[in-house]
């Protein structure tokens, strides 16, 4: 198992310097006891599974299936963590919630009957603080600006248009919508879809296919991995956000060829993501970009989580890293975080969106992005550059930069072991043991903070975090509040893993490095 | 003579007791652990050791040398990649027309009233008061996007209400939402199809069931498009004196309407050949649900077969339901297993509440009318009657199919040809009639191999006089450009 993670450790100096200077590569290191306990856990769990399957085995037996003659439809192993692992804790995923995902939400109550096996909603909801949702800037609740064009596109154009885009589903506000996103990228020209991960899973196998290799970063989302398995390209993986080691890859490759006729490759594309939505990290995009142009590899940026959240203007992290546009050869991102709204788009040149246009199976086939979804994101760029003739849009960005630091920075304060860059909204707590899982969810939904716990599979089995996703529309008070009831559980379930500052460098001494 | 052969004989002597002297050295008479070492162990010690010695040695192989790195270096100055996309051809510069207003049964394109066959609007609910009403409320309670995945608070309770609506109208125990209606086959099928399984599937199917196909690594078999005998042949050949496809699992997927011929899957017969060969079928309805059927329960209905007996039922919604989106329903099992293991599913943002709205209140409008799904067979029956006798072109679709497929009688040559002519009488249709239809393009990476035709989708907004017209501008228009070839 590849437990090898990099993060980056909290900056020597004040925030307000360059994010990417700050950036000191570190392993993910687990202490040994965290690492036995969690383990031992893994362990019992998987124990008391199989025998309550060896029992239920010898019931089965008795009532004999009715499905004679078919492979079971589920596979053995998948369906053993499900039954066994995930529904002990199923009702810390899936919440409903009956209102939109703004800074408080109402989290829908939910009954079960039968030891969590099914839950039942009920009428009763939670008003919550959310700490959960994309919503960084706040775009998610009905908006002053936003909402009544939403409406007048809703009137007039319908919610869907029925049709693909080469069809009859181009109106005029899908051309609006790419042109002000080409323009608010830097790019020549856009498209867009009406789904993120569709935009990666159909854009990749277009541009890429056989003879050609894909250098993927080992962290990316699986809409990449998935995009890259359906191009037919060989795909190799470079260690997450490691220039050096991509650079290694690279050469290798280069001088390598394709594996056994060694002829060369005939193109290769690293793709990278702009924010890693489990880690919190940004990108280390000017080396990796230095590092392509050099060795002749087009560069695929995704920036779905970045894309608005970051930048001086928003516009994500090339340009709070200072990167070029033209030197990121396809500009990837959704509008589903930011912007509150849905679907994807892809920016590059000119001829590369003439090309994809022609013949992106997204685009030839899939159902044009809603029309109401379209505007909403149009209003909401407007708004982010000051084109609704508010300051709004600025005070949004700056809130979220100084919510997420200082929000990591009492994390940090506080002895939680905090993943991830300054800058960025996403800030990944640790959490390890599998019990501690629930533990956290329940105690914090029981104050009424709403968090995301994730665990394996998006996660490696030892390696369970919290993740926190911070909102310019959050107040400085929900913060606090926040921060004073994640320190209460903390101390409950025990993740304090760095409890005083003066005691860290020897309990580092005291932990195992996984490999 | 005997001085000389006792002197040789006194050599062999003293050389044999030269020789015995030396084997009877102390040191070669040492005892190893009880066992005393005489003179011929000493050289089988000895021969040992050269064994030892040269078993230690590796066998001969060419000396390895890495590439240093100047010579990486130069491989990597040397290395020209391929321009990251091919030179841009004159086609590749199409321009789709850009509607200015919704896209019902009349649409405006350039300021000019046109007649739209190319939304897949079938029931005519695009625009209804009633789902415009619904999403109105929802955008002004929930926002337009989620803002996450399901997992992570982007379940909304419109997303359970939808689902179970769904699973109500058709029937089954549940269902569960996609995002995107290209989406929901690209991800169910990986999530039961794996590496190993066999997969028998019709060569028309559309690029959604390709691609999902593609990332199962299951073993495909194609059978011939819509083709019973085919199919059978095929399941025989695949399970017959086959052990080890006992043991896979084993699924037959065809869609209900196909997108890319208007036919229609004889569901029954499939159902015969599932049941006698044991394969579980999924059945893609995105263009049959709200269409098919007596009340627009689609396929199953249409061919009175009951809904269990399809394992997974998959739909896109922006189809006869005027939204967007998709889902998948079925059986406990198959839906509990999606919401883990579906990467379309599990790893991407919730459809936008505000079209989950729109999907229920579709549903309710299509429960409360089914006069739509009459006037809709009426139009399809009145378009087919004025289609079947184009000049040059000949009507493919099946007979109560919502898309109505036109191909070439006389294939021009190619694909590409074929789909330059069936452009130019589109173009012309539009710019000369205001008639909107589409040709069938198809992308690059699309394995279908099916002919390209004409489409048109007829809705149950359209008038008689508006499939009249299509139909006579449409003669005009294949004469016209016909008769230019």
């Amino acid at each position: 198992m590849d437990l090898r993670r990099l993060r980056s450790s909290p900056p020597p100096h004040p925030p307000d310097q360059n994010a990417a200077a700050a950036v000191i590569i570190k392993m993910i290191t687990i202490p040994y006891v965290t690492a036995l306990t969690t383990y031992f856990s893994y362990g019992l769990l998987f124990a008391f599974g199989q025998l309550r399957d060896f029992f239920r085995k010898i019931f089965d037996w008795w009532s004999k299936s009715t499905l004679q003659g078919y492979a079971p439809i589920c596979l053995g192993l998948e369906d053993f963590y499900i039954r066994r692992l995930y529904l002990r804790i199923q009702d810390c995923f899936n919440r409903p919630i009956s209102s939109s995902p703004d800074a408080w939400f109402d989290v829908v109550e939910r009954v079960s009957n039968d030891n969590n096996k099914t839950l039942l909603r009920t009428t009763k909801v939670n008003r919550c603080l959310n700490l959960g949702s994309y919503n960084y800037l706040g775009f998610a609740a009905a908006d002053e600006y936003c909402t009544p064009r939403v409406i007048e596109s809703l009137k007039k154009f319908s919610p869907s248009t029925c049709s693909t885009r080469v069809d009859g589903g181009t109106t005029t506000l899908h051309a609006e919508l790419e042109e002000c996103v080409a323009s608010f990228l830097g790019k020549q020209a856009a498209v867009v879809f009406g789904m993120g991960y569709v935009t990666n899973s159909a854009i990749l196998p277009v541009l890429m296919g056989k003879g050609s290799l894909i250098i993927s970063d080992s962290l990316n989302h699986n809409s990449i991995v998935n995009g890259a398995r359906g191009s037919g390209a060989t795909v190799r993986v470079f260690q997450h956000n490691t220039p050096s080691h991509l650079e290694k890859v690279l050469r290798e490759q280069i001088a390598e060829g394709q594996p056994r006729t060694h002829r060369p490759w005939k193109k290769i594309m690293v793709v990278v993501e702009g924010i890693y939505s489990m880690e919190g990290e940004l990108c280390q995009l000017p080396e990796i970009v230095s590092i392509c142009k050099k060795h002749k590899a087009y560069v695929y940026l995704d920036e779905a989580h970045s894309i608005g959240a970051v930048g001086k203007s928003g516009r994500g992290v090339c340009e709070l890293l200072g990167v070029d546009t033209s030197d990121v050869d396809i500009m990837m991102g959704t509008f589903t975080k930011s912007f509150g709204s849905c679907g994807g788009y892809i920016a590059g040149s000119q001829e590369l969106i003439q090309f994809l246009k022609y013949t992106c199976p997204a685009h030839l086939y899939a159902t044009s992005i809603s029309p109401p979804a379209a505007q909403q994101i149009i209003s909401s760029i407007k708004v982010l550059l000051g084109e609704d003739g508010s300051s709004r849009g600025a005070q949004k960005l700056a809130k979220i930069r100084e919510n997420s630091n200082f929000f990591r920075s009492e994390l940090q304060k506080m002895g939680f072991e905090v993943l991830g860059d300054n800058d960025s909204p996403v800030m990944p707590i640790m959490l390890y043991n599998p019990a501690k899982i629930p533990a956290f969810s329940r105690e914090c939904l029981k104050r009424n903070v709403a968090v995301v716990t994730v665990a394996f599979p998006a996660t490696p089995l030892l390696l369970a975090r919290a993740r926190i996703c911070i909102s310019a529309a959050h107040s400085r008070e929900d913060l606090v509040k926040a921060l004073e009831v994640i320190s209460t559980v903390g101390d409950l379930v025990g993740i304090k893993y760095f409890p005083a500052e003066p005691k860290k460098q020897q309990l580092e001494g005291d932990r195992v490095k996984l490999e | 003579m005997d001085t000389m052969l006792s002197a040789f004989g006194n050599m062999i002597k003293s050389f044999s007791d030269w020789v015995t002297i030396i084997f009877d050295a102390p040191s070669s008479r040492a005892i190893v652990l009880g066992v005393p070492i005489r003179g011929h162990l000493l050289v089988e010690g000895l021969l040992f050791v050269v064994i030892l010695f040269l078993l230690s040695q590796k066998s001969y192989k060419p000396p390895k040398r890495p590439l240093t790195k100047k010579e990486v270096d130069e491989l990597c100055d040397e290395w020209v990649p391929e321009p990251l996309i091919p030179a841009i051809t004159e086609e590749m510069k199409y321009e789709p027309p850009v509607l200015e207003s919704a896209a019902g049964p009349h649409t405006i394109i350039n300021g000019k009233d046109v007649l739209n066959f190319t939304s897949a609007n079938y029931l005519g609910l695009l625009g209804h008061e009633k789902l415009q009403d619904s999403c109105t409320k929802s955008l002004e309670k929930y926002g337009v996007g989620s803002c996450g995945p399901r997992g992570f608070y982007g379940t909304i309770d419109v997303h359970l209400d939808c689902e179970a609506r769904i699973a109500k109208f058709l029937g089954t125990y549940d269902s569960i939402l996609y995002s995107y209606g290209l989406s929901t086959l690209f991800s169910t099928i990986p999530a039961f199809c794996k590496k190993g399984d066999l997969v028998v599937v019709d060569e028309g199917v559309h690029w959604g069931i390709q691609n999902g196909l593609h990332l199962s690594r299951s073993t495909i078999v194609y059978f011939k498009h819509n083709d019973m005998k085919s199919l059978q042949s095929i399941l025989e050949n695949v399970t017959h004196d086959n052990k080890r496809a006992k043991k896979l699992r084993r699924y037959i997927i065809v869609e209900a309407v196909y997108q890319n011929s208007g036919q229609i899957t004889p569901l029954d017969d499939i159902i015969r050949l599932k049941e006698k060969y044991r394969f579980r079928v999924i059945l893609d309805e995105s263009n049959s649900i709200g269409v098919l059927g007596s009340t627009g329960r689609g396929l199953t209905e249409h061919y009175k077969v009951p809904i269990e007996k399809v394992d997974i039922v998959t739909a896109a919604m922006g189809h006869a339901l005027a939204t967007e989106g998709g889902f998948c329903t079925g059986s406990a099992r198959v839906i509990d297993h999606q919401r883990l293991s579906s990467s379309g599913y599990v790893f991407s943002a919730s459809l936008p509440p505000y079209l989950a709205s729109a999907a229920i209140t579709a549903i309710d409008v299509l429960e409360e009318n089914p006069n739509l799904i009459t006037k809709l067979k009426a139009n399809i029956a009145t378009l087919r009657k004025g289609l079947s006798d184009v000049q040059g072109l000949e009507l493919v679709s099946d007979p109560e199919s919502p898309v109505v497929f036109l191909t070439l009688k006389k294939s021009a040559g190619s694909m590409k040809a074929d789909l330059q002519v069936l452009d130019d009488i589109a173009d012309n249709l539009l710019k000369e009639h205001s008639v909107f239809v589409a040709t069938s393009k198809r992308s690059t990476v699309d394995k279908c191999k099916l002919p390209a035709g004409i489409r048109f989708y007829v809705s149950a907004a359209h008038t008689e006089t508006d499939l009249e017209k299509a139909c006579e501008s449409l003669k005009k228009a294949t004469a016209l450009i016909l008769a230019g070839q």
